[in-house]
């Protein structure tokens, strides 16, 4: 167990340096010199310099990546060309929006979908599965945003029960915030629901057929019992792998969300940034998002080969 | 199978709205006719009109040119790199390079697509043809891995060993034998990844990353709906469901074309 993971965690940094490599060279072709855009068409050659310096923009290339990444390490990200404020600072702010989010979407999505799933799969064949199913046909079908905003028509402005958008901020109270995170989840945990429950659903249906669940059978356990004690348990080994990926995916696609609802997490910060051409905060902002999503996926790999053996010699 | 049609028959009719509307649209979207503004729908704009007064139905045909035009490319990109990427690592299966190629793969994988579209949208600013690449970039992976993971069991078996036998080089098995053995399985995994290339599509042209004004796309009709929900519901309503049955019908299509294409489904039902 030791060994896969250290295999896994160099694969993992290896895989971080190129994805930092690789965000650093693409921001490093966009033209353009952010500190003549700052300063204007008139500026002395000394004020320029003094700006440069203060950004981080001296040096060549390879010397600017490398405190890009060392900077990164001890939590420096550098600072914004329009805040003028640490990069590190801004992005903690946001994350208090975007992390919430994404898990309170992921909480919501595994609510909805291990029941559905493992309804529908006890009534294979029958009209329950086939209503099931043809919901979650439904729930890829529709772009998440666009259901947002019919959500917002629906409860936010004709029922009220819901505010349209915004974010109190979490000093405000718990509810009032969880509140304003609500409509978001439900509209970020929708297509995500649907994918799991279809999951849940098709490894549950492969566990039936097991010899052990007859073998459950045969000492005596009922239908309901052994679907419960033998299936479910099996059956949610790739669900889980399905629920870490869908974690990334919730992450990077708040952004969206985020744009319907005006709420103040990581991808709002991100488009301000690209219309701003405030570039060090779009490759930290990114460079983030990645690093989660790495992050995430190593964390399954690990919880699955714990839970696999069979997984850790393959590696 | 009743799916399948079904599927077949809505792809066909997008596709039909998206084609004719080279040739004819209802009315013409670049004259603005602002009086007529917002006008739900009735017998003279079948689909009503948008805040400029334009016809949605004749913005619905065009922003279907877009949407089908971006997923297809988008799809070609993935299959021209993906699947010889995939048929290489297979005839290459265990070595450095396979390696190298499944690896890189992963790294795409664990790029949001939503993520490598802002970065190249942050560098080359936003347009049609970058969200064409962003959604094709994040397509490679997709058809590298199913291409590796056919043709590595298509390498085990028996005609191809006597291909090899006949003394045909990797390049030309792979050519010859495999790639016509994928093909179904290609054909299945393209309606879907076209289908969500239509929603990131959308999505991306909602957050302004898409296809630009005076480009009709479906995402961008959203994003101009957002603000007048509450004044004109169908502004908002109707590109939506265009997306949705869009997408629905596709993947009916891809689903019912699994089940005929792909001899693992069909061994599992029987």
């Amino acid at each position: 167990m030791l060994r896969y993971a250290l295999k896994r965690l160099l694969s993992l940094t290896i895989s971080l340096i190129i994805a930092s490599i690789v965000i650093f060279a693409v921001i490093e072709v966009i033209p353009g010199d952010v500190v003549r855009q700052i300063l204007g068409e008139a500026y002395r050659e000394d004020t320029a310099a003094a700006l440069r310096t203060e950004l981080g923009l001296d040096g060549g290339p390879v010397s600017r990546y490398f405190s890009w990444v060392t900077g990164m390490l001890t939590g420096d990200f550098g600072t914004s060309y329009t805040y003028r404020t640490p990069v590190a600072d801004l992005i903690s702010d946001r994350i208090g929006v975007s992390l919430p989010l994404a898990i309170y979407a992921l909480v919501l999505s595994t609510l909805i979908a291990f029941p559905a799933g493992i309804y529908a799969a006890s009534r294979r064949g029958g009209a329950g599965d086939v209503t099931v199913m043809g919901l979650t046909q439904l729930g890829v079908a529709i772009p998440n945003f666009w259901f947002a905003m019919i959500m917002v028509l629906v409860f936010a402005i004709n029922l009220r029960w819901f505010p349209s958008g915004g974010f109190p901020g979490w000093d405000k109270g718990f509810w009032v915030s969880m509140k304003a995170l609500t409509l978001p989840a439900i509209a970020l945990a929708l297509p995500q629901a649907a994918i799991l429950a279809r999951v849940m659903r098709s490894s549950l249906l492969d566990m039936l057929g097991e010899d052990f669940m007859r073998t459950a059978r045969a000492k005596g356990l009922t239908r309901r019992q052994a679907l419960w004690r033998h299936g479910v348990r099996n059956a949610l080994i790739p669900v889980l792998t399905i629920i870490g990926l869908q974690f990334a995916f919730l992450l990077a696609g708040g952004i969206i969300i985020e744009q319907v609802f005006y709420l103040p997490g990581l991808g709002r910060l991100i488009f301000q940034a690209i219309s701003a051409r405030d570039l060090i905060v779009v490759e930290s902002v990114v460079m983030l998002l990645v690093f989660l999503v790495i992050l995430v996926n190593f964390t399954v790999d690990l919880a699955y080969a714990a839970v696999d053996p069979r997984l850790r010699s393959r590696a | 199978m009743k799916g399948l049609w079904l599927g077949i028959v809505i792809s066909v009719i997008v596709i039909a709205l998206a084609v004719i509307s080279f040739v004819w649209t209802p009315y013409d979207i670049q004259v603005l006719d602002v009086p007529n503004k917002l006008h739900p729908p009735d017998a003279t704009n079948l689909l009503g009109t948008d805040h400029f007064g334009r016809d949605i139905l004749s913005m619905i045909m065009l922003g279907a040119r877009t949407s089908i035009a971006v997923a297809l490319v988008a799809v070609g990109i993935g299959m021209a790199i993906g699947v010889p990427l995939g048929l290489w690592a297979a005839a290459r299966r265990g070595s450095l390079l396979d390696e190298v190629i499944m690896r890189g793969n992963d790294l795409i994988f664990a790029f949001p697509s939503l993520v490598i579209a802002i970065l190249i949208t942050a560098v080359f600013g936003p347009s049609a043809v970058n969200a064409i690449i962003a959604i094709g970039i994040f397509n490679i992976p997709v058809f590298a891995r199913l291409t590796r993971g056919a043709a590595l069991s298509l390498w085990e078996r028996d005609f191809i060993l006597a291909a090899r036998v006949c003394g045909k080089s990797a390049f030309r098995i792979s050519w010859e034998h495999i790639l016509p053995n994928i093909t179904n399985l290609m054909i299945v995994q393209g309606t879907i990844q076209f289908s969500l290339g239509i929603l990131a599509e959308a999505a991306l042209s909602y957050v302004g990353l898409g296809a630009q004004p005076p480009t009709a796309s479906w995402g961008r009709m959203l994003a101009d709906a957002q603000t007048l929900v509450t004044l004109a519901p169908h502004v908002a309503l109707v590109p939506g469901l265009a997306i949705v049955v869009t997408v629905l019908g596709l993947n009916l299509m891809g689903d019912g074309l699994r089940d005929r294409l792909d001899p693992r489904v069909r061994a599992d039902r029987t």
